[in-house]
């Protein structure tokens, strides 16, 4: 082998090696564990401070809305995770209605700064990311929230006719 | 009917299409001009017929005939005929038929060219082009039907089919459903059919590549005939994905511009190869060499493009949820994969005849400086390969679903990039062949100074210490200073050699050599994008709060106030509340902003529209969040600080001005053979001949 090739193999590595670091090095940064209520429930010790991301049914009564601090805390209670089992179950606004109403669901408290979002309400899915603090309180940096009933009309209303 | 004509014309194109792919092979296998020229006939005919079938859907869309249930999902009396018209591409099947027409319409026009020279490829672009086209005219047909009328059927149940079923009676809703008010926005009409003809002229270029592997003549021929069509496809593709983010700025409400989703990134995965391609080819009509690996990258571009096709139609309207369940998604997963496995098999059964004609011997010739562009800009695809993929990977392994955020593709890709912006000031200083550290610093030291005195002033001057800002900035001066310089030196040596006025001179060597001028300009116009980048991912600074009228925000120097509030209902039956706030700096007043909420009645939905004070230099961008029917105990604004966010979008201007410049139609001056040129440029110093 001559000297040239020698100089781009080893350039080549050095890129390969960069790139791997720099792969590996972000996703350890950023990963995000998407985890159901029951789960974070069943590992809160070991999880403190992860980045989490998690979805729950958010229970109506349970909101509070600060708006001189902007601070909201409200309660969500479990709902599966897994899309086919959720349309298993009768479609997502039937399995959020039934987490809502099940005394005997995990729960999880949540605290959330910012401007309270318009879909805060009784039986909406809040998806969060964000942290468990050492209480088992979880702080949620994003917070989205999905209405399912809202969207559902794919088929025209009969009266239209 | 004009439904049943609709379709009807369609399965006529696709007739035509397989008849072509046919006649073409046929043609190729038994030497028959006669059959090719038939193939080439029957592929143009596709393009009158598919047309006359978009004229349909678009004549039931403009006159609101909601008893086609496309036509019930995406438009309403209420919208303007602009919107009715261009709501074709606003639901998936409907977009389908809008892509398989300007794949017709692509291959149509390139099928016109003179074959004289390169009869052999005309059979293999055929069948290429028109496989494509059947590919998406067959989906529309099979699954994805925009033609589909409502039946009611004897029970009263309203049902979707294409022929009356029995039993069952004429359905027509009285209005339709209307176009999610999110892409009701001009960015958004014209950003799908920007990002769909980037798509499918990339499957020009990639036609050629097919028809070089299989009639073996794998010279640079088929890159030079592609070479305009490449630019265009890089363009619009560029011009989509910059759209795509106007449209996120100006309608999201969330001050942002790009957001790392898997949509976005699958736009984004076909550019990252395109562009790679864009230079690589360079290197094998100057050089002869890197033959397999752009093969390879128009093959990987292509299968990006029906991937990103497959992904960006999903995005805003139908979840990716719903998708998975109509026999779409295998369909394109299956038709992806056999043109990529059939392409890739070609490419190593010609692998013998893609040796390189020479050698890389500098590590700082230009062909070296390339191939590390290209390394960087696939590094940034498996980044983002990576990190879509990576949440598939983490569950198979350990059971656990882990997702990757934006912060994950920022930190990857920061780097690379940088890396990248730098490289494209440094590159086009070395020569082809061989170039010394000495001869690279000589055309180097006086922009190099010129952006360390930049840097003094941002450190000094605006007190900027983060060491991320400070390396992407001094990156981006260095290579905008270094490709100004060139256009400065080569216009001074120029005008003192032929005696012209410095202007005419730049204006006369541009013309010379497009494509070398066309993409320095594409290379300032990047280096402005940069900047605005930098300024927004890296400055970005935002507040908010609950405030009563009268009161304040402070932001970086703003003071923002809360003069009033109107809430209305429009006649295109939307509830509008309409903020007014006054923004003054230093006790200055500066403007009114008028950030916005409105509701759409018919959908339900909520659009937030921000009030915007847009410079040069940042911009103030609120939002109205909330508020209460007094105004005294006030409305909920959120504020951003946006600073260089401008440069992102005056880039993309000048982005297009230098691919015209670049792509601009000249006389094929050719024919040197290839190898002649090839030792005349080894013997000039840098690489600037005309071609």
């Amino acid at each position: 082998m001559n000297s040239p090739k020698i100089k781009f193999l080893i350039g080549g590595l050095l890129i390969l090696v960069a790139v791997a670091y720099l792969i590996i090095s972000s996703t350890k940064a950023s990963a995000e564990y998407f985890m159901t209520v029951d789960e974070i429930k069943a590992q809160q010790s070991t999880i403190v401070n992860q980045n989490i991301r998690v979805s729950g049914a958010v229970i109506g009564d349970t909101i509070t809305y600060d708006p001189k601090t902007l601070t909201l805390k409200f309660t969500v209670a479990h709902v599966s995770g897994d899309n086919a089992e959720i349309e298993k179950e009768g479609g997502l606004a039937a399995v959020l209605h039934t987490a809502v109403i099940d005394p005997q669901r995990n729960k999880l408290e949540v605290i959330y700064v910012g401007v309270k979002p318009d879909l805060m309400r009784n039986e909406a899915q809040a998806i969060m990311t964000g942290h468990l603090d050492s209480e088992g309180i979880f702080h949620a940096d994003e917070l989205l929230l999905k209405c399912p009933t809202k969207y559902e009309d794919a088929v025209p209303q009969q009266s239209q006719g | 009917m004009v439904e049943d004509f609709g379709y009807g014309v369609l399965i006529l194109s696709f007739i035509l299409a397989i008849y072509a792919i046919g006649s073409a092979v046929y043609g190729y296998v038994h030497r028959s001009q006669k059959w090719v020229e038939s193939s080439r006939l029957a592929m143009q005919l596709t393009f009158p017929i598919l047309t006359l079938s978009v004229i349909s859907l678009i004549y039931l869309l403009v006159n609101d005939q909601y008893h086609v249930a496309f036509v019930y999902e995406v438009t309403s009396r209420s919208m303007p005929m602009y919107l009715k018209i261009t709501s074709l591409w606003g639901g998936q099947s409907g977009s389908l038929v809008f892509w398989a027409w300007l794949m017709a319409a692509f291959s149509t026009a390139v099928s016109l060219r003179k074959w004289d020279r390169d009869r052999e490829f005309l059979p293999w672009v055929v069948v290429v082009t028109s496989l494509t086209m059947a590919f998406f005219v067959g989906l529309v047909i099979f699954y994805e039907n925009p033609f589909l009328q409502y039946w009611k059927s004897f029970s009263g149940d309203v049902i979707s089919a294409m022929f009356q079923p029995a039993g069952s009676a004429f359905f027509a809703p009285t209005d339709g459903r209307g176009l999610n008010p999110l892409l009701r926005h001009p960015g958004m009409v014209i950003h799908p059919p920007m990002l769909y003809l980037g798509f499918v002229s990339f499957v020009i270029p990639f036609a050629f590549a097919i028809a070089a592997l299989v009639t073996g003549r794998t010279d640079d021929r088929w890159i030079r005939i592609t070479r305009r069509w490449t630019i265009i496809a890089w363009t619009f593709l560029s011009l989509g994905l910059v759209l795509g983010g106007r449209w996120a700025y100006d309608v999201l409400g969330w001050g942002g511009y790009w957001g790392w989703d898997p949509v976005e990134i699958s736009a984004f995965m076909p550019w990252l190869t395109g562009t790679a391609f864009l230079h690589s080819v360079m290197i094998q009509e100057k050089r002869g060499m890197l033959k397999y690996w752009n093969m390879l990258l128009i093959i990987l571009t292509y299968a990006l493009v029906i991937f990103g096709t497959f992904l960006t139609r999903s995005g805003v309207l139908s979840s990716v949820h719903a998708f998975a369940q109509s026999a779409i998604g295998p369909a394109f997963f299956i038709f992806i994969g056999i043109t990529f496995v059939t392409s890739v098999a070609l490419l190593i059964y010609r692998w013998a005849d893609l040796k390189a004609e020479s050698q890389m011997t500098s590590m700082l010739s230009r062909e070296a400086l390339f191939l590390l562009n290209n390394l960087l800009f696939m590094s940034i695809l498996v980044v983002c390969f990576w990190g879509v993929i990576f949440p598939l990977i983490s569950e198979l392994v350990t059971g656990q679903k882990i997702t990757v955020g934006p912060p994950f593709y920022k930190n990857a890709t920061g780097p690379l990039f940088a890396a990248l912006v730098l490289l494209m000031g440094i590159a086009p200083l070395s020569a082809w062949g061989h170039s010394t550290l000495k001869t690279l610093g000589q055309a180097m030291w006086k922009p190099l100074i010129a952006s360390l005195v930049v840097m003094v002033i941002i450190f000094f001057g605006f007190d900027i210490r983060q060491p991320y800002a400070l390396i992407g900035f001094f990156v981006i001066f260095t290579s905008a200073f270094i490709t100004i310089y060139e256009f400065w030196r080569a216009a001074r040596a120029r005008s003192r050699a032929q005696k012209e006025n410095i202007l005419l001179a730049l204006w006369r060597l541009a013309g010379r050599n497009r494509r070398r001028y066309g993409g320095y300009i594409i290379h300032l116009a990047i280096v402005c994008m940069s900047l605005g980048i930098i300024g927004i991912e890296m400055f970005q600074t935002q507040t908010q709060g609950t405030i009563a009228q009268g009161q304040s925000l402070q932001l970086d120097g703003y003071t923002v106030t809360y003069k009033d509030l109107a809430v209305f209902d429009t006649n295109d039956n939307r509830n509008v509340a309409r903020a007014v706030l006054t923004v003054s700096k230093n006790g200055q007043f500066l403007t009114e902003l008028y950030p916005r909420r409105d509701y759409y009645y018919e959908s339900q939905q909520p659009m937030t529209i921000p009030g915007v004070r847009s410079t040069m230099a940042d911009d103030l961008y609120v939002i109205l969040v909330d508020w209460q029917p007094i105004l005294s105990s006030g409305a909920t604004f959120k504020i951003y600080h946006n600073p260089l966010v401008n440069w992102l979008w005056l880039g993309s201007i000048i982005l297009i001005f230098g691919s015209i410049v670049a792509g601009w139609p000249d006389k094929e001056v050719e024919i040197v053979p290839a190898r002649v040129r090839r030792n005349q440029i080894a013997g000039s110093a840098v690489g600037q001949q005309v071609d």
